[in-house]
């Protein structure tokens, strides 16, 4: 490009290569079009509108970029560069409410995660003060007893299917009857275990143990999947190696298969639990809601972090900011223990990956 | 290999060879126990709802409020849910093939590994987050700018025939909070199927002259489009068993209503479900078990389809 500017040559050759290129001061003219004219949809009504200036601006764009470069350049190069200014205004418009969710979170969640928060509970509280402390324990007995029961479960699922009973019609029926699970809308999960709960304990029941049977169903479909996953990628070389040596086919699961892949399969787990601990419907109809702490998940309600949001947002009581301000609070807790989840899970990977593989 | 082979007849096992055969047998014996028990576990799942919603179905009308049958009282239901849903994969789906498309192909390599951390991470915040938000932040806003000119403007449409809601508690906020949320779930599918697609493809495209955008037609997008359905029936299913951010955001009515922006709204079966039975008893509890059956029933079909359309096209692109 520059060479042939500088170069002063006649002007049909210059035209033959620089000619149809859409130059940076037009690409700049348009953009800056775009944005003035967004800035002019505010002279009507006289107040700033960002959402408008930016669906304006992004819209004029689009539209301008493509005249132009169908004026200089050609139809081709007009919708080529008409795609990519599409694309990238979809991406920037799917980021608003997105930074603005995460925004919204950190901004009024912040009012009230305070020590009082994390240490008081709900009990004989009116109005303002009262925490989550019952509700963070109850998170953690749910989910906890989740992970302990579909952590096993999934786990020899997966090595029945990776291990044991690959390419057999049975593996097959389970593989397909997994997607199926991994496709229950989690409210039917919590009705099953209401369901499966009320013939054993009767009507109305509400427990612990019932909201960690209805997350197990949740939760042990994407253990196996990714189990499995990592079951397969490890090499058949290390298995046979080590039945050559004479080790029993079990021994050789649990020392050398299992160990290989270890970090993809901690890596699945803690993935799932980040899926599950955020599960309001399916413990909103099982485990009920509590005021204060319930260590027992066998006998009674419990509450849990995400009905505690959804019942101080939507029963706030009086003054209705206090209740609000402890629901941010509790999604703001949410929100931090997903994404802490999510980097445990990404350290775990390149950490606990064994040497070779790295 | 027929070196290390025992020879026949070389003497009756030896202990160890014994206790390795007893831990064979028990850990196979559990890993098959576990895969039968997933069997078993979505047979109880579909066995304990038929179960406990038959009373429902046996049962006179005149027994629940309202004097309903199943037919008139599900109905609705079934219909806002497919309504929203429907109208939550409109938004979402050439959104979240746009975006794909951006991390895959246009965004620069480094950035584009962050952003797909971080569609993977929104993918996972809870539905409860996403709904408070939807009822504090987007609804206000929606209702200030959004409704009343959709209602002066294109008030002749059914769909936006009003009166347009003050609140914001409309089916047109559910729809764009359940877009917010599939549309992760779209979009990381979606932009592991355009990854794969052969880069030989790519460059033979690129070669012949092609610019990016016909480079993408031509290559990526035939090679992904089975991954971009499957994916987004994934998000139908999501859609249509999201419960939390519908209940927080709509306001139920019970009635059919194409009308998006006013304050009287069909109800979703999940929805209705979470609002209605912490205060349930008896009789209305089967018929909630009920309609919660039509729902697994109807998400049970859309997983079923995008499972064919998946392994269909694998083995299209394959061949």
């Amino acid at each position: 490009m520059t060479i042939t500017e500088q170069r002063s040559a006649p002007s049909e050759q210059q035209s033959s290569i620089t000619a149809g290129r859409l130059g940076t001061p037009r690409h700049i003219a348009v953009i800056v079009g775009a944005v003035v004219l967004g800035v002019l949809t505010w002279l009507p009504t006289g107040s700033i509108n960002w959402a408008r200036w930016v669906i304006v601006t992004l819209v004029a764009y689009c539209l301008g970029i493509y005249v132009v470069s169908r004026i200089v350049e050609s139809r081709r190069q007009a919708l080529d560069r008409l795609m990519l200014a599409v694309v990238t205004s979809c991406f920037l418009i799917v980021t608003v409410p997105l930074v603005s969710l995460v925004w919204t979170v950190v901004e009024r969640g912040t009012n009230r995660f305070d020590s009082t928060f994390f240490t008081e509970t709900m009990r004989g509280v009116v109005g303002e003060g009262g925490g989550a402390y019952h509700a963070i324990i109850g998170t953690l007995i749910v989910t906890g007893l989740a992970t302990l029961m579909s952590v096993p479960f999934g786990l020899f699922t997966a090595i029945y299917l990776a291990e044991y009973g690959h390419g057999t019609k049975l593996a097959k029926a389970i593989q397909s009857m997994v997607d199926v699970m991994t496709g229950i809308p989690s409210i039917v999960a919590g009705l099953f275990a209401y369901a499966l709960f009320e013939l054993f304990f009767g009507p109305g029941t509400r427990s612990g143990i019932a909201g960690a049977v209805a997350l197990t169903v949740l939760m042990t479909p994407v253990v196996v999947r990714s189990a499995e996953e990592m079951l397969r990628l490890v090499p058949d070389e290390l298995r046979e190696a080590s039945y050559a040596l004479g080790v029993p086919k079990w021994k050789t699961i649990v020392k050398i298969v299992i160990p290989t892949a270890i970090a993809g399969i901690i890596t699945g787990v803690v993935l799932a639990i980040a899926r599950v601990i955020g599960e309001t419907a399916p413990l909103l109809v099982t485990v009920g809601l509590a005021q204060g702490v319930n260590w027992n998940p066998f006998d009674g309600r419990m509450t849990t972090l995400p009905i505690f949001t959804y019942y101080q947002y939507v029963q706030p009581g009086l003054p209705p900011a206090a209740g609000q301000d402890r629901s941010w609070a509790a999604a703001l807790t949410l929100v931090i223990i997903v994404m802490v989840l999510f980097s445990i899970a990404r350290i775990l990977s390149t950490a606990l990956k064994p040497k070779g593989l790295k | 290999m027929t070196i290390t082979e025992t020879p026949p007849g070389t003497g009756p096992a030896s202990p160890t060879e014994q206790t390795s055969k007893l831990g064979d047998r028990i850990f196979g014996g559990l890993s098959l126990g576990a895969g039968v028990l997933i069997l078993i576990t979505l047979a109880a799942v579909a066995l304990f709802l038929i179960t406990e919603a038959w009373p429902s179905f046996g049962a006179p009308a005149s027994e629940f409020a309202g004097d309903k049958t199943f037919v008139q009282y599900v109905g609705p239901l079934l219909f806002g849910t497919i309504w929203a849903a429907f109208l939550a994969l409109l938004i979402a789906l050439p959104m979240a093939v746009a975006v794909a498309l951006f991390i895959s192909h246009y965004a620069p390599k480094r950035l584009a590994v962050t952003f797909g951390y971080f569609v993977d991470l929104l993918a996972a915040i809870p539905s409860v987050v996403f709904g408070i938000w939807g009822i504090a932040v987007l609804a206000p806003i929606l209702s200030r700018s959004v409704y009343p000119w959709l209602e002066d403007n294109l008030g002749f449409l059914p769909f936006f025939a009003g009166p347009a809601s003050t609140s914001g508690r409309t089916m047109m906020t559910a729809a764009v909070v359940l877009a917010v949320m599939i549309l992760p779930i779209i979009t990381a599918i979606s932009r592991e199927v355009f990854l794969q697609t052969p880069r030989l493809h790519e460059e033979a495209s690129l070669a012949l002259g092609a610019t990016k955008w016909e480079m993408i037609r031509q290559s990526v997008v035939p090679y992904g489009r089975s991954g971009v359905i499957s994916g987004a029936m994934l998000g139908l299913g999501r859609a249509l068993g999201e419960t939390m951010a519908v209940a927080i955001i709509l306001s139920p009515a019970d009635l059919y209503s194409f009308n998006i922006i006013s304050n009287q709204n069909p109800n979703t079966i999940a929805s209705n479900i979470a609002l209605t039975f912490p205060e349930s008893s008896g009789l209305a509890v089967n018929r909630l078990i009920a309609t919660g059956l039509v729902l697994f029933a109807i998400t049970f079909l859309v997983n079923a389809v995008a499972r064919k359309v998946a392994s269909a096209g694998f083995s299209g692109a394959a061949g």
